[in-house]
């Protein structure tokens, strides 16, 4: 099935600390497409590789270093300690050394030395400070693309050096260069020209969520809706287009439909702000991202909604839970008695608890229940306002969901959970080598409680966790269907009428 | 990068994607299949001329429910389902059916 080996799972007791052997240069020759013309324009860059792009990419550099303190901070403040070595998946799937965190943060911070500092200046290569050639620039585009700005390793820093902003930084300075991927770009691109990753048109939405209604009606016979542009409603789902589009995503979205419906709350998609996905994070664009999420405040305001609740998607909620209100701010337009942003777990726990909505446990009784922590979710937001709800809330959910949950290795969960292999911005099938072996550790983990607890089932929180191991599971022999939303269970569970 | 078929060159991506949806015609598809590994039977043509019927109308691949529901119209209701997409495109309904069919890949995180 595979063109590269698929690593070996030890089956470790302790999955985070099965260390692989050094393999240097073993992941040299994994790259993205690059961008093309049609991905760039669009967005504001440059074509292609522009002509003298080193002078360009310093002073794209000396611009993010005023711009951004943390990104200075973190270049300057790295003692060597060796802590994040092996905190990295793509590290502990690959064992090729650039991909310990350290290591990918030097490409770029001995270019930050070599051109900014004066030590770096007068003393070069001795003091870690290296020229900025092709040979550099080859690098960064291969190893700031094996970084899925998880940011596992920056829980393990002392310094809480945060590798993905500065992964973010690198792939700024390529893209103003002419010099990004393909994948990220062109998806941005879409969500400009029809409102969606995807490319998924309003009519074809409107078939969708029809075809949906008549699911669900077929299955239960109640008349669940799923409305698109409806003026007035009370909120406003922003979800990722793949909700609408892949398996099984969209058992999550009829999930929503029914907590809805239920709970008597009026609701609508939006046609023009159809994702709630922002790749402009990826891409380390702060101009891109406040495009990207001023959609959803537009969309807002036109439809005169009271709320915004947010579906299952990782990166959003980072981008809707820490940034939305500088990035599209301020909201003072929605109703003040509702958090702004809301996360759909957030609304649906909230509803049991105040008894809005009844689950029935033993629609779900089959199933053995893990949860996987999405590194966005799990590292860069919240949940129900208090500290550590992002871990609670979903796993409260579950719980009342299915008769039976288990927990993976506690190395590998909350604030320590493993990337699945395909975040940030690597979701793409030119990097599936990456993806099989990012995934590593993860799997590792699954498979301790699959054989030790019997556990049968993956619930994930995120449209790029869902896909991504409902790809690659099967590579090591974990049927695909093992991945399941957290609203899927709930849209088995709720009771109707 | 171009496929030749009949000495007639068909310009695709980096995975086979063909670059325009009108050039497309079913000996495109076999060739395509032929790449791909698959050998086309009548319930693949089925999928693929779904996918090109829908395509026309909304410029969108369908999404997988749409997909199983169709299948499960035309080639009866056990075969209405993911697992079945796969047995028939093993890279997934939704990219390697596509690539067949001569519709651009879906993009995002699908």
């Amino acid at each position: 099935m595979a063109k590269f080996e698929v690593p070996v799972l030890t089956m470790s007791e302790e999955p985070a600390r099965d260390i692989p052997e050094i393999q240097a240069g073993v992941m040299a020759h994994s790259r993205p497409f690059l961008a093309k013309p049609e991905h760039n324009k669009p967005l504001g860059f440059p074509d292609s590789l522009v002509d003298h792009w080193q002078e360009k990419a310093l002073e794209r550099m000396g611009s993010l270093l005023k711009r951004f303190r943390s990104l200075r901070v973190f270049l300057d403040s790295c003692v060597k300690c060796g802590a994040c070595t092996d905190k990295c998946h793509y590290f502990l799937g690959t064992g090729d050394p650039k991909n310990m965190p350290v290591a990918r943060q030097d490409l770029l911070r001995s270019v930050y030395r070599r051109y900014f500092t004066l030590p770096g200046q007068l003393f070069g290569p001795l003091v870690g400070a290296n020229d900025l050639t092709q040979e550099t620039l080859e690098e960064w585009y291969t190893y700031f693309h094996q970084c899925s700005q998880c940011r596992r390793c920056s829980v393990f820093c002392p310094y809480g050096i945060d590798t993905a902003e500065i992964s973010m930084a690198a792939r700024d300075i390529m893209d103003h260069v002419g010099y990004g991927q393909k994948y990220c770009n062109e998806i941005i691109t879409k969500v400009h020209k029809i409102g969606n990753n995807l490319g998924l048109p309003g009519p074809a939405l409107a078939d969708t969520l029809m075809g949906l209604e008549e699911d669900v009606h077929d299955e239960t016979g109640h008349d669940v809706k799923f409305p698109l542009d409806v003026e007035g409603a009370d909120v406003l789902l922003i979800t990722p287009s793949a909700d609408f589009f892949a398996e099984p995503h969209v058992d999550g979205l009829v999930g929503y439909a029914k907590v809805f419906h239920q709970a008597g709350v009026s609701w609508t998609v939006s046609s023009y702000a159809s994702e709630a996905a922002n790749f402009g994070m990826f891409i380390g664009s702060y101009e891109q991202m406040y495009k990207v999420a001023n959609r959803i405040r537009k969309a807002a305001y036109d439809l005169k909604v009271k709320r915004i609740v947010f579906g299952e998607c990782g990166h959003a909620w980072r981008v809707a839970y820490s940034f939305l209100n500088t990035l599209a701010g301020p909201w003072d337009f929605l109703d003040k008695d509702y958090p702004v942003p809301q996360h759909i777990i957030e609304f649906t726990t909230d509803l049991i608890q105040r008894g809005g909505i009844k689950l029935d446990r033993s629609a779900n009784e089959n199933m053995v229940v893990t949860l996987h922590d999405s590194c966005n979710v799990a590292r860069g937001a919240r949940m129900g306002g208090v500290p550590g709800g992002q871990f609670t809330l979903p796993r409260t959910l579950l719980k009342a969901c299915a008769p039976q949950y288990v927990d993976m290795h506690p190395d590998t969960i909350n604030d320590k959970t493993f990337c699945c292999g395909g975040g940030g911005g690597l979701l793409t099938d030119d990097l599936m080598e990456l993806r099989v072996k990012g995934a590593k550790p993860r799997v590792e983990a699954l498979k301790n409680v699959m054989t030790q607890a019997g556990v049968t089932h993956i619930a994930s929180l995120c449209a790029i966790c869902k896909s991504q191991f409902t790809k690659i599971l099967p590579y090591y022999d974990i049927e695909m269907d093992a991945v399941v939303s957290v609203h899927g269970l709930v849209s088995k569970a709720i009771l109707l009428g | 990068m171009a496929y030749e078929l009949n000495g007639k060159k068909i310009e695709h991506d980096e995975e086979g994607y063909i670059a325009d949806v009108n050039g497309w015609n079913e000996d495109v598809a076999k060739m395509i299949a032929d790449v791909e590994g698959i050998d086309m039977t009548s319930e693949h043509w089925e999928v693929i001329h779904f996918l090109r019927e829908y395509y026309n109308e909304y410029q969108i691949a369908p999404a997988v429910r749409v997909l199983t529901k169709a299948v499960a119209k035309k080639l009866g209701p056990e075969k209405g389902n993911n697992k079945y997409l796969y047995e028939l495109f093993p890279y997934g309904p939704g990219k390697q059916a596509c690539k067949i069919a001569g519709l651009p890949k879906p993009t995002g995180c699908v």
